[in-house]
């Protein structure tokens, strides 16, 4: 906009214009209030500017009409406000279905950033422009926080639970990422760049880089040196084909819907949720797999589907 | 008014200044005025501590690279900042000094209802200053003023636990004056001083009352827990031992959203004050502004999860807070326009405390309209803990509370020391803090929009031009803070003495002495006009 | 305390004033501390609908029945409270401090049953959260966390107890001066509320913590 004044970061995803349109009704009705009241004193106080030690000047108890009008008006702008924040917010609150997957592990002070195709990178995140990315986040120690400017997008990254926040962006190019919860000493070292990357370029660039597993191939692994197969294999613990995304009935009658919190919780406090039917019998395997190992082997068992699933992706 | 001579004039009269002198007599006292004064003292040394990191803390931030200091002694000093401020300057601010001064004699009693306690809760806030300056000097704490867990629980190796008692403990120094300010207001009031017949800065330090009596014990908790927490090795708020950190931020917010009503509620009833009085008016719609008080009072217990909008709440609790969060704004509204409204066709003097009450009007304005950014869902996502933040409340907390604070101490001054300080020196001082003010903040809610968030000791490049403006703002508001220091000190002695009401303004602490004698007031007085019954014919006596 | 002789303190116009500022005072404060308590309270609500069957474990291994036992003992000790309270409403000094040293004989005893048969018996048994922790089982972390608010509220708790202690012992000493008659017996009627409220808080506590998912 203004050469060298910048109002705003670059719009570089969908959401960013309509944020930034909102921005500027509020701050049109923040600057329209204050110049009112600023001008309004500013002109009472020179026009009725004491003339006389003893001047007097004209008492006025109040006005009825006058109150409701400056209560209405506010009160009408404020709905106005609440109904535009709220129904954006809500708008950006659902990633659409077909996002693209990233998972994301802050800890003092650096962030991890790993693509389920296998590629792993540390303070930058490479995105394809133009498709929805969804980040599914969790710390290894404190609360961080990942923070986009140039998308509006904002979300805490707490410890012990996955935090998701999604986007798509409409710019190739190079975008800041902060760390935005202080998190101690090096909080303001903690950040990155997201590079937007056509599509094309992108898949090269996802299968480029050092050979790596898929997310879900060293999930697979897991699966085989933690040796779940002797239950959920042999009919003692539910199955894992088809199970997430599902809906499963625990033993308390509740029903409930397998997402990555419901299987990062049944692996690491397997007593607090029990699929009716089956024995609680699990052992914990808090301590023995680390955060990073939690999301392969999530994406393991979310890589098992029947070939209808498949297809229907 | 006499020039201010080179002798000191000497006041030859007994009043509660000088009628008995030695350190025992101040550290003994219950006399509230001396009592308001022994908080004044204190809370200007703590709000210069605060001051001073924040000095060190725009010096270094005029560098991207951070000019001076370590990022681990920045994050100490904006810890020591907000902690010294928001506890230890802030909250006691106006209640522990203009209240104290000023409740009971607007009330027309001879003391607050329990003197013996009102002395307590100062010895009880020196010695949470004293944990406070300990944990300063001892090598300082790091964990922000908000001490967010399981950062600050587990993970720091600083003197958490001594700052986080210094704040547990100054909470009771709160809790013990708002109780006492709520039982004077309730049965200590004079005779024809109905409750609308009330200075509308009664109202205000009411409605500050119960926020203070309801919301300081849960924060209290909350920081013995953290302390607990951090001495036992236990895991209420750590998801590593089995507990919750999200937990923590409720009832952090609960109290600590609430407090900040604490803080500029009772500048607005300042500015009651203060625009009546140099307008020679009544107050445009009393009874709107009194409620109002007590409505911000109430809404502001239901808003605080509008601080974890990002933090991992349920949509549908995020639409709730931010619905009553709106709606918390429209009482504050209200009473700028009434305040506004109450310059029209008044008499207009421009003395040291009106600049400042109109200075106020307008940051506050501004900065309260800033505050529905924050409400707003949308945009909380992107500006939440970002320098848009610091904008807001500094405009709110500085551009208004202390703003009243310095026009409230202006304008009882010739009544608390006898003494009047130089007006031209104190016009001077609130336009170079209302310019240093603005220099300082309002870059800041541009670089907030632009994405720099806070905390933060090193930044990109691209923000370094809106830090150094802002920079060299602070380095003219602090300018501004010292000049106040220097006059009204200077005028202790050397100033001319003061009447019973310089101002000519109405309320009854002005029908007393400059400075007033130990009891206020010989028989307590009969209350007969509404309040700012600026109308009326010359100042009637009112004592007896 | 203020001289024998002056039942109106300096600040006040008469003795009701005096007195219904007092009492409201105390109210006031009693209102702080449910606030204080309530941001306990409101936590181990969280934790327990959230881990329910780890805190019905961690319930099942408190001690019914001594906590039943000093449930009737801090119920006793407000009444003989209670009886403290009418003595000095009735200008009765000797029954008022036999009263309230039987008041503090009671919470005593509370203490000691706690200590030596609550607190004792936990820290032998390796069941106190952080300082002797050695409890296992599936869900020892969230049991740690109920024996936490165990340790944390009852210990609160207990500060009041003995803060109460002091105040009765003031009281003693006042009523033994004289210093207390049927014009002024505030101070004790005071105390007789906060007491009060120290057991109440007892009465939320016990099935909130001894008496979670039935038993026996």
């Amino acid at each position: 906009m203004f050469q060298g004044l910048p109002i705003r970061p670059e719009q570089a995803s969908t959401i960013a214009k309509g944020v930034d349109h909102l921005y500027y009704f509020l701050t049109a009705v923040d600057l329209f209030f204050t110049a009112v009241i600023f001008l309004t004193i500013f002109y009472f106080a020179i026009r009725y500017r004491r003339r006389s030690k003893d001047e007097k000047a004209t008492q006025i108890e109040g006005s009825l009409p006058l109150e409701i009008a400056w209560s209405v008006v506010p009160l009408v702008l404020t709905v106005v406000m609440f109904l535009w924040g709220s129904s954006l917010y809500i708008r950006n609150s659902r990633p659409p279905e077909a996002s693209t997957e990233i998972f994301v592990i802050g800890k003092q002070w650096m962030w991890q950033l790993q693509h389920p195709e296998g590629r792993r990178e540390i303070n930058e995140l490479h995105v394809p422009l133009g498709r929805p990315v969804k980040l599914t986040m969790t710390s290894e120690d404190v609360i961080h926080d990942f923070f986009i400017p140039s998308f509006r997008v904002k979300k805490d990254v707490v410890p012990g639970r996955y935090s998701t926040i999604w986007f798509e962006a409409t710019k190739t190019g190079s975008f800041h990422f902060f760390c935005a919860q202080y998190c101690g000493t090096n909080h303001s070292l903690m950040r990155g760049e997201v590079i937007v990357m056509k599509p094309d370029d992108y898949e090269r660039w996802l299968s480029g880089g050092v050979q790596a597993q898929t997310m879900a191939g060293a999930g697979a692994a897991l699966y085989e040196r933690f040796a779940c197969i002797t239950c959920h294999g042999t009919g003692k613990g539910p199955p894992f084909v088809n199970l997430y995304a599902s809906t499963v009935k625990l033993s308390t009658g509740e029903a409930v819907v397998v997402d990555d919190a419901y299987l990062r919780e049944s692996i690491l406090y397997p007593s607090a949720k029990i699929v009716a039917g089956y024995p609680p019998i699990m052992p914990t395997f808090k301590g023995q797999i680390t955060e990073e190992e939690l999301l392969e082997l999530i994406s393991y068992i979310k890589s098992l589907k029947t070939e209808e699933r498949q297809t229907a992706k | 008014m006499a020039t201010a001579a080179l002798e000191p004039e000497i006041d030859t009269r007994v009043h509660y200044l000088n009628v008995n002198y030695g350190i025992r007599s101040w550290l003994l006292t219950t006399d509230h005025k001396r009592i308001a004064l022994l908080y004044l003292a204190s809370i200007t040394v703590f709000f210069f501590v605060g001051g001073a990191a924040a000095v060190l803390m725009r010096l270094n931030l005029i560098e991207p690279q951070g000019l001076l200091l370590q990022p681990e002694t920045y994050n100490k000093l904006f810890s020591m900042h907000g902690i010294m401020m928001v506890f230890f300057f802030m909250i006691p601010s106006i209640p522990a000094v203009l209240g104290n001064f000023l409740v009971p004699m607007m009330v027309g009693a001879r003391d607050l209802a329990f003197p013996k306690l009102n002395l307590l809760s100062w010895y009880v806030f020196m010695l949470g200053g004293l944990f406070e300056l300990y944990a300063i000097f001892a090598g300082g704490v790091d964990s922000g003023w908000t001490f967010y867990t399981p950062l600050s629980t587990t993970y720091l190796n600083t003197h958490v636990m001594a700052a986080a008692l210094g704040v547990f403990i100054a909470g009771f120094a709160s809790i013990l004056t708002g109780l006492n300010f709520i039982v004077t207001i309730h049965k200590m009031r004079a005779p024809g001083l109905t409750w609308f017949r009330m200075p509308l800065f009664l109202w205000a330090i009411y409605a500050t009352s119960i926020i203070m009596v309801l919301g300081t014990p849960v924060v209290a908790i909350t920081l013995v827990l953290v302390a607990l927490e951090r001495a036992f090795h236990v895991g209420v708020f750590d998801p590593a031992l089995g507990g919750d950190p999200i937990l923590f931020q409720h009832l952090f917010w609960f109290y600590s959203h609430p407090a900040v009503y604490i803080m500029i509620l009772p500048s607005m009833g300042v500015v009651s004050e203060l625009i009546t009085c140099f307008s020679r008016k009544r107050i445009f719609g009393y009874s709107f502004i009194a409620f109002s008080s007590v409505a911000i009072a109430v809404i502001s217990f239901l808003v605080w999860g509008h601080h974890m909008f990002v933090s991992g709440q349920s949509v549908y609790a995020g639409l709730v807070f931010s619905a009553l969060s709106f709606a918390v704004a429209i009482p504050s509204a209200i009473k700028v326009f009434n305040w506004t409204a109450t310059m029209y066709k008044g008499s207009v003097s421009y003395d040291a405390p009106m600049l400042y009450a109109m200075g106020f009007i307008g940051l506050f304005t501004m900065g309260g309209l800033t505050g529905l950014f924050l409400a707003s869902l949308a945009t909380d996502v992107h500006l939440h803990d970002t320098y848009f933040v610091i904008a807001h409340f500094h405009y709110i907390m500085v551009g208004g509370a202390v703003m009243g604070y310095l026009g409230g101490i202006h304008f009882w001054w010739p009544k608390i020391s006898g003494r009047l300080y130089p007006d031209g020196w104190a016009r001077f001082a609130a336009l170079v803090i209302f310019i240093g003010f603005n220099l300082t903040f309002f870059p800041q809610f541009m670089l907030g929009y632009l994405g720099m968030p806070r905390r933060y000791p090193i930044y990109p490049q691209e923000f370094q031009v809106m830090n150094v403006m802002s920079s060299a703002g602070a380095s003219i508001l602090g300018v501004g803070y010292l000049i106040p220091l220097v006059y009204l000190i200077w005028s202790m002695r050397y100033g001319p003495v003061a009447g019973p009401n310089p101002w000519g303004a109405k309320g009854l602490e002005w029908q007393t002495p400059s400075p007033p004698p130990t009891e206020n007031f010989e028989r307590t007085p009969t209350v007969t006009e509404e309040a700012y019954a600026y109308g009326n014919a010359a100042q009637e006596a009112h004592v007896g | 305390m203020a001289d024998s002789h002056a039942a109106l303190a300096e600040q006040f116009d008469d003795v009701e004033q005096q007195h219904d500022a007092a009492s409201l005072g105390m109210w006031l404060f009693l209102a702080t501390e449910v606030m204080f308590f309530g941001g306990l309270f409101a936590s181990y609500t969280i934790f327990r609908s959230r881990y329910d069957l780890a805190f019905i474990e961690g319930s099942h291994h408190l001690n019914v029945t001594l906590g039943s036992i000093n449930t009737v003992i801090l119920l006793a000790s407000s009444f003989t409270m209670a009886l403290a309270v009418r003595s000095a409403q009735l200008g009765r000094r000797r029954t008022l401090i036999v009263f309230l040293l039987a008041t503090i004989v009671l919470g005593l005893a509370f203490l000691g049953i706690k200590l030596s048969g609550e607190y004792y018996r936990d820290w032998i048994e390796g069941t106190v959260p952080g300082l002797h922790w050695s409890y296992q089982s599936p869900r020892a972390p969230q049991v740690e966390l109920f024996m936490c608010f165990y340790f944390f509220m009852t210990a609160l708790h207990a500060t009041h107890m003995i803060v109460g202690f002091g105040i009765m012992a003031v009281l003693i000493i006042m009523a033994a001066r004289g210093q207390i008659s049927a014009e002024r017996c505030n101070p004790v009627e005071m105390a007789g509320l906060y007491w009060h409220f120290v057991d109440i808080i007892w009465i939320f506590l016990f099935p909130l913590l001894y008496l979670v998912g039935g038993r026996y």
